[in-house]
């Protein structure tokens, strides 16, 4: 029972960090079409900066900051240089772009910083049955979907955020600037996807360090419907419970079939993720 | 009356009016797929053989794994441009071609090669069938992902069966090489390249045949329009499955070819990196054409060669130069989709009407038309 508990405590911090990365996903994906499989590498080089910032100056905290605040500004540039030339193409531009981005980012990572580990620290302590630091991955992960959801519900900058992603035409017509408001969409998930970093990173940093982590976030995310924050959220959370109870009974080398046997499973049930309505496809 | 020709690159038929006497190209194209494919790969085989004589033992390696890769390739071809399912993880398929010839030469050591090729055929096939039948109903970035997981997960099997897998250090064994009659006049690297390469050939062969045939058409059908399609008639599920069974058979024989070529299986060669890559050297080839697939495949094996003379020459440090083929590819990746989405096939398409007829093809930019080529980038 007590390795039961156990299981389930560590399920729920490791699926917060899925759950951050999902949405960030989901976020992309609402406002543009696009799956973000650079997404693990834009987090990887926030979490790096965050590395040599901290490095620097001895503040784990300031390495936070400039991790979220790099996020900001590669996500936004990511949108503007890379996605935007490819908009409206075929849906396989827009995935090998985001796949080229993830090579040469974990490549120039691995230039940077080499290949080898760096020991990388955890926001705040992390012994214990429940730590901490898992504390503060649900509880900054909570507060990033709280502040996400009054933005897109409350906010003026949120409704044109939506509008832009929804109905692009009206919304130009009604004067909002779709292409800033897809941008920003960008940034935004970024800086979540940075979050997702500074939690999955330690103890160790090195360049594939997001690569099992964006597995189960792009499963989680699935799961929960591409269309949907709140499936991405629940996804996450369902996912690092599951893959945490496989990795307890089962064996830790089995987590990443476990996800995949999950996705198959619920997509086969229903194959537009849990919590989307399903649409007609049109003829 | 000009004769237009768009360079197409979805292979969706020609049917534009061409003027021109019958060229020797164009009686080639006229003669029936069947006579027409296995010839062509016999003039490659002879071709590669010669190759091979005029070579060293590092270059025949090398050769060898353009052949293996070329069909790796060839079937995310048939997969990706031609029935539109994006697969991000053909290196799984590859992964169980490996081990299955790992483990048929460690404990069925009297089975010939070609058995063994042709089991490792029938297990990826049936992988095929497992993985197609479960993801059938997905479609782009669901399909994506759900095969991006398998490319992660499938290796971490070897940990966890260590001892039939070899764990983390994988599956070592040696192969007899060339057979007695042929000892003195190849070598045993010169052997095992034209084995790769026969056995290459023999998949591109068929792949060629399928496309051309019905089933191709109907998958070509798929891509385009896939409510269209099953209007038509066309059994889309099954066409779906049909696909990814022919591409993981080819992944799985390219993945014996690699097993062959080196005497190991390791998990460490079948990481998300080469199913990335596999997909890098496809849009790189070009998308929808089997030549595509040769181009890619010459990319991904000798760019890392000169990548990495190139670090050599420059005493580039070793975080650099170990990092600099990945990053090489990925720009050239995105700069192929925002310039050149046709990738270098339809180049090299493009360059060649450009030297038949002496001028540039024809294409919705007349102010530009009497600009050299040179100046299209």
């Amino acid at each position: 029972m007590d390795h039961f508990i156990d299981l389930t405590l560590s399920g729920l911090s490791s699926g917060a960090v899925y759950a951050a990365l999902a949405l960030s996903l989901v976020i992309i994906y609402q406002a543009t079409r696009v799956v973000n499989f650079a997404q693990p590498a834009l987090a990887l080089i926030s979490v790096y900066i965050a590395y040599a910032v901290s490095q620097a100056t001895g503040s784990y905290w300031l390495g936070f900051g400039a991790a979220l605040a790099s996020g900001l500004v590669l996500g936004a540039a990511t949108e503007r240089l890379l996605i935007r030339p490819v908009h409206g193409r075929s849906p396989l531009s827009a995935i090998i772009v985001t796949l080229g981005l993830l090579l040469v980012l974990q490549g120039l990572a691995g230039m940077i910083w080499s290949n080898e580990p760096h020991s990388f620290a955890y926001p705040l302590g992390f012994r214990g049955r429940f730590s901490a630091s898992d504390w503060f991955a649900l509880g900054s992960v909570g507060a990033a979907a709280l502040l996400l959801f009054a933005l897109y519900r409350f906010t003026p900058l949120g409704l044109r955020m939506r509008a832009a992603a929804f109905h692009p035409e009206a919304a130009r017509l009604s004067g909002v600037r779709v292409g800033l408001m897809l941008t920003t969409g960008w940034a935004i998930a970024s800086v979540i996807g940075a979050l997702a970093g500074m939690l999955a990173a330690p103890p160790f940093i090195f360049p594939n360090v997001m690569d099992a982590v964006f597995i189960y976030a792009i499963a989680a995310a699935v799961v929960g419907g591409l269309e949907n924050p709140f499936g991405a959220l629940a996804g996450g959370m369902l996912l690092g419970l599951c893959l945490s109870y496989v990795s307890g009974y089962a064996g830790p080398e089995l987590t990443t079939l476990a996800a995949l046997a999950i996705l198959v499973l619920v997509l086969s049930i229903r194959p537009d993720g849990l919590f989307s309505r399903p649409t007609a496809r049109k003829v | 009356m000009v004769s237009l020709r768009n360079h197409e690159s979805t292979g969706r038929g020609e049917d534009a009016p061409r003027t021109p006497a019958p060229s020797a190209a164009d009686r080639w194209r006229a003669l029936p797929a069947l006579v027409r494919f296995p010839l062509a790969a016999a003039a490659a085989f002879v071709a590669v053989v010669a190759l091979t004589f005029v070579t060293g033992p590092t270059a025949d390696l090398r050769l060898g794994s353009v052949g293996y890769y070329m069909l790796a390739i060839a079937g995310l071809q048939l997969l990706i441009g031609y029935s539109g399912q994006v697969s991000l993880g053909h290196g799984a398929f590859m992964f169980i071609g490996a081990y299955t010839m790992a483990l048929l030469v460690l404990n069925v050591p009297a089975l010939p090669l070609w058995a063994n090729m042709l089991v490792t055929v029938a297990v990826a096939c049936v992988a095929g069938v497992l993985v197609g039948a479960a993801t059938a109903r997905l479609h782009g970035p669901y399909l994506a992902g759900a095969t991006l997981a398998l490319a992660v997960g499938l290796p971490s099997l070897t940990v966890r069966f260590p001892e039939l897998l070899g764990g983390s250090n994988g599956l070592a064994f040696s192969t007899r090489g060339a057979p007695a009659a042929l000892a003195g006049v190849v070598t045993t690297s010169q052997w095992q390249a034209a084995a790769v390469w026969l056995t290459t050939l023999v998949g591109l062969v068929l792949l060629a045949t399928i496309s051309a045939g019905r089933l191709g058409r109907r998958m070509r059908a798929l891509r385009d329009d896939e409510s269209a399609a099953a209007l038509a008639g066309i059994p889309v599920g099954r066409t779906k499955v049909a696909a990814f069974v022919i591409s993981a058979a080819c992944g799985g024989l390219a993945g014996a070819g690699q097993a062959y070529l080196l005497g190991t299986a390791t998990p460490s060669s079948f990481t998300v990196t080469l199913s990335l890559s596999l997909l890098a050297a496809l849009v790189l080839g070009g998308l929808g054409s089997m030549w595509g697939a040769f181009l890619g495949a010459v990319a991904l094996v000798y760019v890392e060669v000169w990548v990495e003379d190139l670090a050599h020459v420059l005493t580039l440090g070793t975080n650099v130069s170990n990092n600099l083929p990945i990053v090489f590819f990925g720009v050239l990746l995105i700069l192929v989709i925002l310039i050149r989405p046709d990738g270098l096939h339809g180049m090299f398409r493009s360059l060649a009407d450009l030297v038949r007829r002496g001028r540039r093809p024809a294409e919705p930019a007349p102010a530009r038309s009497r600009t050299p080529s040179t100046a299209r980038e």
